[in-house]
């Protein structure tokens, strides 16, 4: 399965902006409406873009009904659902504890009644089916669309990695692969950390969208192990925030990245169709 | 190695066990928690040592540390037992509920030489930090206003059944919310020493605040105004944000950014310009070994690892800082026993120390 070298992303239409508050809410505002969220969709379209890597945000069904009614425009086009959207489950637990808000994402499920006994060592299938009923929850949104790669967002990548609960990568991967016949992808801040919890569980080169950046930004560990990393280690790297949120110029940022030959694909988000252009022909062009 | 322990594995828990895991300096031995379902997936998937019971646990592990982040009414009870057992200490804010109970528990600490630290972590936001290194070396001469404030969606509906919901178990807008924006205070322009005009209420919360608001004074004549509001859905997460005046500018601070405005350029500070210097945090972060949800939560774990390696006893964050958080809660709740809330506020001398540093640093300049 090959990747787009460009794919587009959606911080910007659901006011997350690692820059400026002031900007996150102006983009909040701007993009509060669904239909203004297609506009520049259509415009990414219109410039070759044909992959949306998104959060499994509570605003995009209604973007996928769009293009689930409109398929004749987009024969093409491909989504990347990431996985999940960390806020909800996180207010929800302050709300109402980790048994209620588990209980608040879930159907009825007999595996509940057993949690909520209490006291009992979880089976491993329980486990199990609860990862993949949480998944299933998640890709409700994207039924009858393309998609190619599925991945866990780093929050849950992270604290997994953290914890050292290494298997639940196996349950993700292996659920991703016979229920939706999709590539299983990881988003993560420590990428050398990653890669050997992945190898332990024997998922082989695997597909990690990290971030990566002249100025290391938000990469754990250094720029230097990074570059170590992508010469020495076998995976599928899809680079994001190469400009450190605008820490970066332009041609520099896109200079870097495409400099590091390992690197599959790069992700950004843009609002205006100026940016949009600029960034694509910006990385086609110095992606030789 | 530092032998660190957890106890308490709620989502700051988790959060924590995630990076003591992953901190090369430390042996995580354990983690307790009263949920078994909960222990028991971790002991067989994370193949971590759990205990239901917190004194089992001190009694059958040999530790250099613990991280405790329980529900907060539990904190008092858990620090005495900890220094007991002579453990350094990283403890959840807040400290603790009863303001005379942590005037004890801070003595104690400190007169057998543990390393305390409490999870202030906004201290350990690049922003905040550069915001107070300005402060601190006059950068806006004399200080004469600060506004904290702080928002986020936490309670968006009249329902709730965690502890957050019972004011005694320290739940609330003011232990969940205010208290990091009054550590943000000290940390940036010093201790508050009164608050007057306290708004509490109730938005959605049958038990509890959802916001509050006062009036608050603070050395050498400052005076300041925090807002908190955790019921504020146009937040994606919280929000919390400090406005410092003096007499050379202002400077706004938040998360991502540190805006200075400058009347005049400050010999000290070259980067600054005269008018507006946008300081990003991109700009001012050095990469972690670990990151998860945010650089300072790692930031902090670490400082705390280095101060206990280096026997550090006074340092940020630690538990006679933190208890300077809970005095001023106990002001805005009216329980303080001394009688320092309500106190009318000052107002601030005209000439005093700070603007003779102000002149000093200035010149002749204005």
């Amino acid at each position: 399965m090959t990747m787009d070298r460009v794919i587009f992303g959606d911080n910007q239409f659901f006011g997350i902006n690692h820059m400026s508050e002031e900007k996150a809410r102006a983009q909040a505002i701007r993009f509060q409406d669904t239909a203004s969220i297609i506009e520049v969709l259509d415009t990414a379209y219109a410039q070759g873009i044909r992959t949306f890597m998104c959060t499994t945000h509570e605003r995009m069904p209604e973007i996928c009904d769009h293009f689930r009614a409109h398929r004749d425009r987009y024969p093409d086009y491909r989504f990347y659902p990431c996985m999940p959207y960390a806020h909800k489950y996180a207010n929800a637990v302050t709300e109402l504890g980790m048994l209620g808000a588990l209980r608040s994402f879930l159907p009825e499920s007999g595996v509940l009644g057993t949690l909520i006994q209490g006291g009992k060592a979880l089976a491993t299938s329980d486990i199990e089916s609860i990862g993949r009923m949480l998944v299933d929850a998640e890709m409700k949104m994207f039924a009858g669309l393309s998609t190619p790669v599925i991945f866990i967002q780093n929050i849950v990548t992270d604290l997994l990695l953290g914890l050292g609960i290494k298997d639940a990568f196996r349950i993700f991967s292996d659920h991703i692969r016979t229920r939706y016949q999709a590539e299983p992808g990881f988003i993560t801040m420590n990428v050398p950390m990653l890669l050997d919890a992945l190898d332990a569980v024997g998922i082989e080169n695997p597909i990690v969208c990290a971030n990566i950046n002249k100025a290391g930004f938000r990469m754990s560990g250094g720029v230097a192990r990074y570059e170590e990393i992508l010469r020495t280690r076998r995976f599928r790297p899809i680079a994001m925030s190469i400009f450190a949120s605008g820490a970066i110029p332009a041609r520099e940022a896109v200079a870097y990245v495409c400099g590091l030959e390992q690197v599959e694909s790069i992700v950004f988000g843009a609002s205006s169709r100026q940016n949009i252009q600029q960034t694509s022909d910006l990385i086609r062009q110095l992606s030789k | 190695m530092i032998r660190t322990a957890i106890v308490g594995l709620g989502k700051m828990g988790l959060s924590h066990l995630a990076i003591l895991r992953a901190h090369p300096e430390v042996e995580l031995v354990a983690a307790c928690d009263g949920l078994g379902y909960l222990t028991n997936s971790l002991e067989r998937y994370a193949a971590l040592k759990c205990y239901n019971d917190f004194d089992d646990m001190l009694a059958k592990e040999t530790l250099d540390a613990i991280l405790i982040a329980t529900p907060s009414k539990s904190h008092g009870a858990l620090v005495r037992k900890a220094i007991d057992s002579g453990l350094h200490i990283f403890c959840e804010k807040p400290f603790v509920l009863d303001h005379a109970e942590g005037v004890g528990l801070v003595e104690l600490a400190e007169s057998r030489g543990l390393v305390t630290q409490v999870g202030y972590h906004y201290r350990f936001v690049a922003t905040f930090g550069e915001a107070a290194r300005l402060l601190r070396a006059g950068a806006l001469g004399r200080v004469h206003h600060v506004r904290a404030e702080a928002y986020g969606p936490v309670v968006l509906r009249p329902k709730g059944s965690t502890w957050r919901s019972n004011r005694q178990d320290g739940g609330g807008v003011v232990y969940d919310y205010a208290c990091h924006a009054i550590d943000l205070v000290h940390f940036v322009v010093g201790e508050i020493g009164a608050v007057s005009g306290v708004i509490r209420n109730s938005v959605f919360s049958r038990d509890v605040d959802d916001e509050v608001y006062c009036s608050f004074s603070a050395a050498d004549g400052i005076s300041g105004q925090l807002c908190v509001n955790w019921s504020d859905e146009s937040c994606r997460k919280m929000t919390t944000r400090l406005s410092v005046w003096g007499e050379n500018g202002n400077i706004k601070v938040d998360r991502q950014e540190c805006q200075v405005y400058l009347r005049q350029p400050v010999a000290a500070f070259p980067e600054l310009v005269k008018g507006w210097t946008t300081l990003n945090i991109t700009e001012l972060l050095p990469p972690e070994w670990y990151y998860l949800r945010g650089e300072e939560y790692s930031r902090q774990i670490d400082q705390f690892v280095r101060r206990v390696m280096a026997r550090e006893v006074r340092g940020t964050n630690d538990f006679r800082s933190a208890l300077s958080t809970d005095r001023v809660v106990a002001m805005i709740h009216g329980t303080l026993a001394d009688g320092a809330a309500g106190e009318s506020m000052q107002p601030p001398p005209r000439r005093g120390a700070f603007a003779r540093l102000r002149q000093r640093l200035l010149g002749g300049a204005r």
